[in-house]
């Protein structure tokens, strides 16, 4: 979709990225809820548009709370982040992982229908309430139920690792192995340079041996190791969506805003296997809309922010989005072009593994790491823009590459 | 009898205690993971949970309840293949529950030693008493017509005459979990040779369910572990004595327990370690074992004294450090008993001037939860020692002293034939008393 009135981001806010890694979380205390987080990150960003009052409607990207919080009806917090909203409309959309970009994607189509010209967009998760044995059992919601009893203990680790599986099959396992390790690697250097990353005190020396550590089916998968897999996250993200209109009322210059150029939204049948696990068919799919109708091609790219819920998605998608040839994705990364140096640097703060994956705030995070770097707000993160290349992507999946939200950004 | 069989009907005597319901828990485990197989759905498991308190017994289930439920979680993974003919189990907290009332269906809690009288197999961690194991065993022989075999959890009782007079015609062997059992990997398996056939093998297939490593020791009262810990317990004391001379015996309790912690690297030092296991249940196994010594007295005034002034140690029912020989604040020493004074000196008084006494320790002696992570721990622990001995500091001449004395209790336990050999030695002290590295090595000479 290419957006026919002029759409900008602007005032992105992030949270800490909490849980295992972060050293003021402990599994044993009590430990902040929904509220603190969307508290925080909802005032974040009204703090950078001049209050509340210049808000014409909420959306909160959320997956789960029903579940890890027994809390429903999350559109109704927005008031509870300032009572400027009151009375205003709000809603919860939910996508499970990709609940973030469907925030966005909601609020783009608020502006876009002209019912709003200020939306607050904010995506929120509180995973860390329930061991991960059990949140496992949450998160594999994102998949068809109908499956879930035959699937793995760790549904999607499992659903992943079988894409691993059959990526090895098809292209080898040792080269492959390598590429994710680095790819862990490179997530965890970039997340050393994000304040709000879950794994910003990471001190691991060699993290290409932590990533090539042997995978233990009878505990885990058979496939992938801890180190491949996001960690449990508690953690919000917002950010204001607004028309030329909006911009103004916010009192933000443009060169504090990014362009929305494109949106790429596409789902899949969600009862159905993927055709060819070694392919993200659904990424595949949203990202050729979105470069396509921002008229650009993927080199065109400065930075990208993707959905490595696992090591592996992130190596797929290199290939489905035709970064790398089939089969080459390993060497890609290896030979350094996904780096924060390389040509097309990935996940800068890190990403899902490296950032943190708090699931219905991812969407909305990746969006707020694209808009600091491209108007040069990344602090320690922040990556060259090459003026000829003043584009950004974010691509948020739900489920194993059932709803995505791909987003083309253009920097101003 | 098979080994499925022979443990479908177990009585754990002394169960609400601290290793009986280690035991127990182990038990049911391994139980409830038989009766899962399918070929034996239709077999009945039963697991006496026998234990004279009655008071303590739902205290035991709720534990039982709650260790089952940390198991059932790590494995997880292989739950979801046993249950998945279940259809109605689909997500995890479902298959992890189902699981904990399978355990939990084949546990009898009980008080009357009756049950016992149908089981195959009976566990005995009741307290150290020769007498009262005799009695217990050969009470169920006379009214059990089964034939059941004993394993006695007995750390430092010989088997043989357990065996003698309880009359059970050599059908007991000597199965010592470590504290806490459910933890522990070492099993101290100790035969007689009148145990009937396939008694041996039927213990060291079990031992290999319950994922334990099995040293053999010959029935020698106190056996490799305690014979090693007593032993050292009592060369500490004796140290700590002789040092009196020189300061008072309360500083030198400290600086013999810092030496054997920090110098001698292991995980905690010889007096915390005494307040571990209980003043108390020290000083009852040297009393237990010294009658068997030849040329040896296992018997120690301090401690007498101690656990006549009810400075026992041991732990509280949340597995917290009881106060001993010293105190503690959050888990760790702060403070050390004078007999003297009858009361406790903070290490605070004193502590600098005793580390001063001791004198600094070389940058290859590291802590003990740094070398235990090390692939080759006898490697940093042979560069350790030859540091210390080119020192000529206080604490390093009392490490070397001590390590010297540890590997001289180890050969010996090797030259009276208690174990079988220095390595049995070594594995005891690193599995059971989690010693980052053997005593008997080639480099403490």
């Amino acid at each position: 979709m290419k957006p026919r009135i002029k759409i900008y981001m602007i005032a992105g806010y992030n949270t800490i990225s909490m849980g295992t890694g972060r050293k003021e979380f402990n599994p044993k205390r009590e430990r902040p809820g929904l509220e603190h987080y969307l508290k925080e990150a909802g005032q974040g960003t009204l703090q950078q548009i001049g209050g509340a009052g210049n808000v014409d409607e909420g959306v909160v990207g959320n997956f789960m709370a029903a579940r890890f919080n027994k809390q429903g009806h999350l559109g109704a917090f927005m008031a509870m982040i300032d009572p400027e909203l009151r009375y205003k409309p709000s809603l919860r959309v939910e996508g499970a992982c990709a609940s973030g970009g469907l925030a966005l994607v909601s609020g783009i189509k608020s502006v876009l229908s002209e019912s709003a010209d200020v939306v607050l967009a904010i995506g929120v998760e509180v995973q860390n309430t329930v061991k991960a044995i059990y949140g496992a059992d949450i998160l594999a919601y994102a998949g068809w139920f109908n499956k879930r009893k035959d699937g793995h203990a760790y549904f999607f680790p499992g659903q992943f690792s079988d894409r691993a599986g059959a990526y090895f099959s098809k292209y080898g396992r040792e080269k492959t192995r390598l590429g994710m390790a680095r790819w862990y690697r490179n997530a965890i250097e970039n997340a050393r340079l994000c304040p709000t990353a879950q794994e910003y005190s990471n001190s691991t020396a060699d993290l290409d041996a932590q990533g090539l550590t042997e995978p233990t089916p009878k505990s885990f998968t058979d496939n992938l190791n801890v180190f491949d897999c996001s960690k449990v996250s508690d953690g919000a993200s917002a950010i204001a969506i607004v028309s030329e209109e909006g911009l103004k009322r916010a009192g933000v210059p443009l060169k504090d805003a990014v362009e929305v150029v494109a949106v790429g939204h596409a789902t899949d049948d969600i009862t159905a296997d993927p055709e060819d696990r070694t392919v993200m068919s659904t990424i595949r799919e949203a990202v050729k809309i979105a470069l396509k109708d921002a008229g650009i091609t993927v080199d065109q790219l400065a930075t990208i922010e993707t959905h490595d819920c696992f090591s592996i998605a992130g190596l797929i998608t290199l290939e489905s989005i035709g970064l790398a040839e089939p089969g080459k994705g390993a060497e890609f990364i290896l030979e350094g072009h996904t780096s924060r140096t390389g040509k097309i640097p990935i996940n800068t703060t890190g990403g899902l593994i490296g950032w943190g994956h708090p699931t219905g705030a991812t969407g909305v995070h990746q969006a707020v790491t694209v808009w600091e770097q491209l108007t040069g707000r990344a602090g320690n993160a922040q990556i060259n823009i090459p003026t000829d290349k003043p584009y950004a992507l974010s691509i948020n999946m739900g489920g194993d590459d059932r709803t995505v939200v791909a987003i083309v950004y253009k920097k101003l | 009898m098979e080994y499925i069989d022979r443990i479908q009907n177990v009585t754990v005597l002394g169960a609400a205690g601290k290793m009986g319901s280690g035991i127990l828990l182990l038990m049911a485990l391994e139980m409830a993971d038989q009766k899962l197989k399918p070929e034996n759905k239709e077999k009945p498991f039963v697991l006496n949970a026998m234990d004279v308190t009655s008071g303590a017994l739902p205290g035991l289930m709720k534990y039982i309840r709650a260790q089952v439920l940390k198991a059932a979680e790590k494995k997880v993974v292989a739950l979801r293949k046993i249950y998945a003919d279940r259809k109605d189990l689909i997500e995890n907290a479902e298959i992890i529950d189902e699981y904990i009332e399978d355990v939990m269906s084949i546990i009898r809690p009980g008080t009357r030693i009756e049950v016992a009288y149908e089981s195959t197999l009976v566990f005995e961690a009741v307290s150290e008493n020769a007498a009262l194991k005799a009695k217990l065993f050969s009470q169920i022989d006379q009214n059990n017509t089964l034939k059941p075999w004993y394993f006695t959890n007995t750390s430092s009782v010989p088997i043989e005459g357990l065996n003698e007079k309880a009359g059970i015609e050599g059908r007991v062997l000597g199965f010592h979990f470590y504290n806490p059992p459910a933890v522990q990997k070492l099993v101290e398996l100790i035969t007689i040779k009148e145990n009937p056939v396939g008694m041996r093998e039927f213990a060291v297939d079990l031992a290999k369910n319950l994922r334990k490593i099995i040293v053999p020791s010959n029935d020698i009262a106190g056996f490799v572990g305690n014979g090693h810990f007593m032993r050292d317990a009592l060369y500490s004391i004796q140290k700590a004595e002789a040092l009196s001379t020189e300061m008072p015996i309360y500083e030198a309790v400290y600086a013999v327990n810092k030496v054997s912690q920090d110098f001698l690297m292991r995980p905690m030092g010889i007096f915390q370690l005494i307040d571990y296991v209980g003043v108390d249940v020290v000083r009852f196994i040297m009393n237990v074992m010294n009658p068997y010594m030849k040329n040896e007295d296992l018997h120690s005034d301090m401690l007498d004294k101690l656990f006549d002034l009810g400075v026992k140690g041991g732990q509280f029912a949340d597995g917290s450090q009881k106060d001993g020989i010293l105190k503690y604040e959050k888990g760790r020493p702060v403070a050390v008993y004078s007999l003297e004074r009858k009361d406790y000196v903070a290490f605070a008084s004193f502590a600098g001037k005793i580390d001063e006494w001791l004198g600094e320790m070389p940058k290859e002696v590291m802590p003990w939860k740094n070398i235990i992570k090390l692939a080759d721990r006898d490697a940093a622990a042979k560069e350790a020692f030859a540091q210390l001995k080119n020192m000529k500091t206080k604490g390093a001449e009392l490490a070397l002293a001590h390590a010297r004395r540890s590997r001289e209790i180890g050969e010996q336990l090797v030259n009276t034939g208690v174990a079988a050999s220095a390595q049995d030695v070594n594995t005891v002290l690193a599995t059971g008393f989690f010693h980052a590295y053997g005593p008997v090595n080639d480099f403490v000479n």
